[in-house]
Order: structure tokens, then sequence, then C-alpha cells
């Protein structure tokens, strides 16, 4: 159809399609804001959950002997950016888990029977949630690492995070949705979303540095996409932040701040690729 | 632009050869349908019939295995988003988003249809006047009740003005008001030249509302045809007989052989659901005293004898040898509902 159509009408289709994507998607975004206000047990427990985390584990290490980390920091503000990271991780794993109840309940046929200019759609709006989640989170993961004194990453800092956050959780909301349709049910994705979390963060330095790990383990973690997303976010907690500087001695090289975001990015954009014509396919 | 021809200027919806599996249980026997533009469509048959199974596929919600689907001059199988565009759907299952209000649901779907913004105020005002929703349609869904949820549903599927609008057994499980408000909605709808296709296995409902109707039975369509042909075309009168209260096989199978004989005796069946009834189609004024006399000559009792204008029970009957209602209850227990949702599942 598009075929003999003139060029300057595809430019005012194409302007158009992204309005009418916007619109699809600010609808369903606004949707899943509306449940998340209506039912907020979940955003509170997601808000409290890692404060736990960030003041036992905190606390677990507080009389560590002095440079046990390497840099002279201290267990507390190394931490923290593992729990800022993990946190958005397995928030991102779950973003799958409604749109598994909305096939299951036959929601799903509403989106799917109606004309959507495109159904990353939905992945765009998961996203958009899931990322405004995770920032509120690692908000209050932040100021609560400042009052007990564990730092504080500055404005650069925040915006490290706030990069990071965003490749990493579309990456991750991304891979979730793929599982979200591929799987035959809600079950299956959360023994998926179950095995994969807890691993996922052992294997990677948000709990301890490369240095203390065994040499299998120290490849796992620097192969991990956690780890790539965690380094940027500590080394700005640990000083003025220089994308250029080494954050992982990785058993196979070197890898330096722009390293690290670059792996993000492909990994966001290679996986929105991979799920995106997918979801389309599998939803023709 | 219409590569299909004239007909696609008749007809609205056009299936050909349509076949569908799922898994080892085949739906769909190359069920073949044209429905006219403008029409009031009605689609009967009994439970596992195939009608939900076809209406998924006009909806393209469903891939057949093989055959064609053209809706409004449009190949749903290769454009299936320009189709999506000209439908409403309202499904057999309602599905609605119980932490929403009635109205967050209408503004998604105006949302999602691209209509906007003040349109969609002035659709959705609309709609909730026209189906009577003012009192409610600002709680949360999960309150509502079966009929205010179907006409949240039908409101929804009549936001964007579609040309077609396609309903999967739309008065199942609905009050007597709610229902009343649907069938006065659907005449005007019809009144304004929209074409509306809707399933039932209420007899009662297609006979009075359709203007055209197809009888599907396991897959296939086994009559078309306006309601008063399809009872024309059984070509008279009908008469159920029954010589005992019981029958039996062999008893039923030798009367069909005496009544064969008589003159004007067009059609028999024997009704194996009804203690082994027999159900015939006669012409003519003289075939019941006739018919009387050749039993009673064979010595036949006649225990029940009546005769009637037929129905559509009796052209479901007449080509399948089963009242619907026993069709109904022959494969009530054999669906597992929750299976197919899990395997039909998107
Ligand atoms: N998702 C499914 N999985 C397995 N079998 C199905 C599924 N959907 C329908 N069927 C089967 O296909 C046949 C037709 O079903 P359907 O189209 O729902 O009929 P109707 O709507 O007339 O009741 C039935 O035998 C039914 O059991
Ligand atoms: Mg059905």
């Amino acid at each position: 159809m598009t075929s003999q159509i003139t060029g300057q009408f595809d430019s005012v289709t194409a302007r158009s399609q992204w309005i009418e994507i916007s619109q699809e998607t600010l609808a369903l975004t606004r949707r899943l804001f509306i449940q998340l206000v209506r039912r907020p047990s979940t955003l509170i427990a997601g808000i409290l959950q890692p404060l736990i985390w960030l003041l036992l584990f905190g606390a677990l290490f507080s009389k560590a002997p002095e440079g046990l980390i390497p840099g002279g920091t201290s267990y507390g503000s190394f931490l923290g950016a593992g729990v800022i990271v993990f946190t958005a991780f397995s928030g991102a794993l779950n973003a799958g888990l409604p749109v598994m109840f909305d096939r299951e309940f036959g929601f799903l046929n509403r989106l799917l029977v109606a004309p959507l200019r495109s159904r990353s759609s939905i992945i765009f709006s998961s996203v958009i949630y899931m990322t405004s989640i995770s920032l509120i989170q690692s908000f209050a993961i932040m100021v609560t690492a400042a009052l007990i004194g564990y730092g504080w990453p500055g404005l650069s800092g925040l915006s490290i995070v706030i990069v990071t956050l965003l490749l990493l959780v579309f990456s991750v909301t991304a891979l979730s949705l793929g599982l979200a349709f591929t799987l035959p049910g809600h079950i299956e994705l959360i023994a998926v979303i179950f095995v994969a979390n807890l691993p996922l963060l052992f294997a990677s330095t948000a709990l301890a540095p490369l240095s203390f790990m065994p040499i299998w383990l120290g490849w796992l973690a620097s192969l991990n996409p956690l780890t790539f997303a965690i380094e940027p976010i500590r080394a700005a907690y640990s000083g003025p932040l220089d994308l250029n500087a080494v954050l992982i001695n990785a058993p196979y090289g070197a890898v330096n701040g722009y390293g690290c975001l670059s792996v993000l990015m492909a990994l966001s954009f290679g996986l929105f690729f991979l799920i995106s014509p997918m979801l389309n396919r599998k939803l023709a | 632009m219409d590569v299909f021809g004239v007909e696609s200027l008749i007809q609205m919806i056009e299936l050909r050869g349509l076949e569908k599996s799922f898994g080892s249980i085949q739906a769909l026997f190359g069920l073949d349908l044209s429905i006219p533009r403008g029409c009031l469509y009605g689609l009967l048959g009994p439970n596992g019939a195939g009608k939900t199974s076809t209406i998924r596929i006009i909806t393209t919600l469903l891939a057949p295995d093989s055959g064609s689907v053209v809706v409004n001059g449009v190949d749903a199988l290769k454009e299936p988003c320009i189709v999506r565009n000209q439908l409403g759907y309202v499904a057999q299952e309602v599905a609605i988003d119980k932490i929403l209000t009635g109205r967050e649901l209408l503004e998604l779907q105006a949302d999602l249809y691209h209509l906007s913004q003040s349109k969609k105020i002035e659709r959705i005002t609309f709609m909730i006047q026209r189906l009577d929703m003012d009192s409610w349609i600002d709680r949360r869904c999960g309150t509502y009740s079966g009929g205010m949820r179907r006409r949240l549903d039908l409101a929804a599927g009549l936001l964007h003005e579609p040309e077609l609008l396609v309903l999967d057994e739309p008065t199942v499980g609905l009050d007597l008001e709610s229902r009343k408000i649907v069938w006065e909605l659907l005449r005007e709808l019809k009144s304004k030249g929209i074409t509306i296709l809707l399933s039932s296995h209420y007899l009662e409902e297609i006979e009075i509302m359709a203007d055209r109707m197809a009888i599907l039975d396991r897959g296939r369509v086994i009559a078309e045809g306006t309601p008063d042909q399809l009872k024309d075309e059984l070509g008279g009168d009908h008469v159920t007989l029954r010589v005992r209260e019981f029958s039996d096989e062999k008893e039923s199978m030798q009367v069909r052989d005496v009544l064969d004989n008589i003159d004007g005796v067009k059609q028999i069946v024997v009704n194996r659901s009804q203690g082994f009834s027999l159900n015939l189609v006669v012409e003519g004024e003289t075939v019941l005293p006739k018919l009387r006399e050749e039993l009673t000559k064979a010595d036949f009792p006649i225990f029940a004898l009546s005769q009637s204008r037929p129905s559509l029970d009796d052209v479901y009957l007449q080509a399948t040898g089963m009242t619907l209602m026993d069709a109904e209850l022959a494969i009530a227990g054999q669906r597992d509902s929750k299976l197919e949702a899990k395997k039909g599942m998107r």
C-alpha cells in the first residue's frame, strides 16, 4: 500500500505514526500507574525491602577491617550501588507478570484486537513504568544511605544512576516481556524469575568486589550485566566520576566507564530488536 | 484498491475454506460464509460448533490453518491492522480490569483506537448515555454485575464507530434490563447501516433478530439463509411422532419403514436423544389421517402425534438428528474451558 505513496505523504504518516504510538503508550502507562496508586502495597514493599537490605548488610559488615574493600571505602557505601542495581533489576524482571496476567485473564485480547500502531507500545509502557518505579526506589535508597553516612554520589552521580538504570531496566523489562509472551503461564514465569534472581545477584559485584572471587566466579561476574550497571554507580559514589577510568578489571581485560555503558546499551538494543518483532509475530 | 471484485461491494465478510485445529481437535472443517453489508447476521450453533473460533478468526485474534478471510474488502490475514480499525468486537468472556473504573477503561480503549481528545470525550459521553451507564460508570469494574460488564464492553466495542460489530454470545447471562438495552441498541445500529454479526446458541434470539443466519455444526455451515427461508426449505409442516413414551431403536426403524411409503412424507429423522421419537416433514392436509391409518394397520400404538409450523430447532434437528438443546448437553461435559483458555492464550 505504502509503495505508491509519495515521500511527502510518507513523512506525514511517519509523524502521525509516532503520535499514535505515543498515544497508545501513554494510555497503557496510565493504566499501570492507576493500578499502582490503587494498590500501593507493592510499591511500599518495593521501597522498604532494599532499605532493609542496606541496613542489615551494612550492619553485618560494619566491623569489617579497614581497607577490606579496595580503595578504602566502607562496606556500606560499597554496598549502596549493588542494592540500587539489584532492586531495579528484580523489579524489571517482574515486569512481565502483569502482562502474563493480562494474557491469562483475556485482557490482552482487548489490546490485540485494537489497531495498535506498534505492539512495542506494550514494551514501552512497561519500561516507562518500571523505570519510574526504579528511580523512586533508588532515590529512597540513596537518601537512606546518605543519612546513615554512606555518602552521596553528587549530581554527576545522580545522572549516571539515571542513565544506567534506564538501560538496565529497558533490557531486563524487554526480556521479561519476551518471557511473558513465550512461557505457558504465570507459574512458569515466576519459576524463571525465582531461578534467575539470586544467582545473578551473587555472581555479580553487588556484594563483593571481583578481587574477592575465585577465578571462575570472577569470569561470571565480569560477564554479568549487573556488574556493568553496578560499577559506574559505585564509581560515582567513591569520588568525581571519570568514565574513562577503568572500572572493571575483568579476567579478559580492563573495562572503563564508557565500556560499561556501551555493554548495557548493546544489551538494550539487542534485546529490544530480538523481542519486539517476536511480539508482533507471536501476536499477529 | 478493491482486489476482491464486486463481491466485496455486497459482502462485508467473506470466509472461504477455513480450517482450524487445536492440537488433535479440529474445530473448523472448510467453513464458508458470506455476510452481506448492513445486515444483522446470526451464527447459530450448539456449544463447540466453532462459533467462537470463526469469530476470533474474523477479528484477527486467531490465524486459520488454511482458508481466506476478507473483511470489508481487505484480506484480514495480510492486513490485520486495517481490519482491526474497522471492526468492533465484544468477546464471549468480557475482559475488564477490575481496578479501573468503567470510564477509565473507555478512555484506554479510545486511546488504543487513536481517537482525538475531543472525539474521545464526545463518544464516551454519548455511549455512557446511550447504554444508561451514568450511575455506575465511575465505580471500579470489579464491582460490576455481568450485565453491567457486558454493557461496558459493548460501549468499548462501539467507541470508534466501527462499520462492523462482532458479538460473541452477547446476551448469555444477562439480566432482563441489560438484555433489552442491548437488543434496542443493536436494532438502532442496524438501522444506521452497520453490519452486525452475532453468535448465539439461543434459537429465539436469532429467529427474532437476524436478517440472515447460518447454522454451524461441528465446524461446518449446515444451513444458511433468512430464518424464514430455512424453515421453508424444510418444505412443509413438522410432525413429531411417538409410538410409545420410550421406544427403542429397532421399533422406531420399523415405524420409519412404514411411514416411508406414505405419500407426502418428505423426510424422517429418528431423534435418538428423545426416546427415539420420529420427526417428519410432511406436505399436504391428508398426510396425518393417512399416517394414523397406516400405523394402526401395522399394529403400532400412537403415544403422541403433533403437527406444527417448523421452528429453527426443527431445521437443526433435520440437519443433524439432534435438537440444539441435546447437542448442547452432549458437549457440556466434554470441554475443559480452563485448558482451552490456556491453550488459546495469546
Ligand atoms: N483453545 C482451544 N484449545 C483446544 N480446543 C479448543 C480451543 N478453542 C476451541 N477448541 C475446541 O474447538 C471446538 C470449537 O470451539 P468454539 O469455536 O469455541 O465453539 P463455540 O464457540 O461454538 O462453542 C470445540 O470442540 C472446542 O473444544
Ligand atoms: Mg463460543
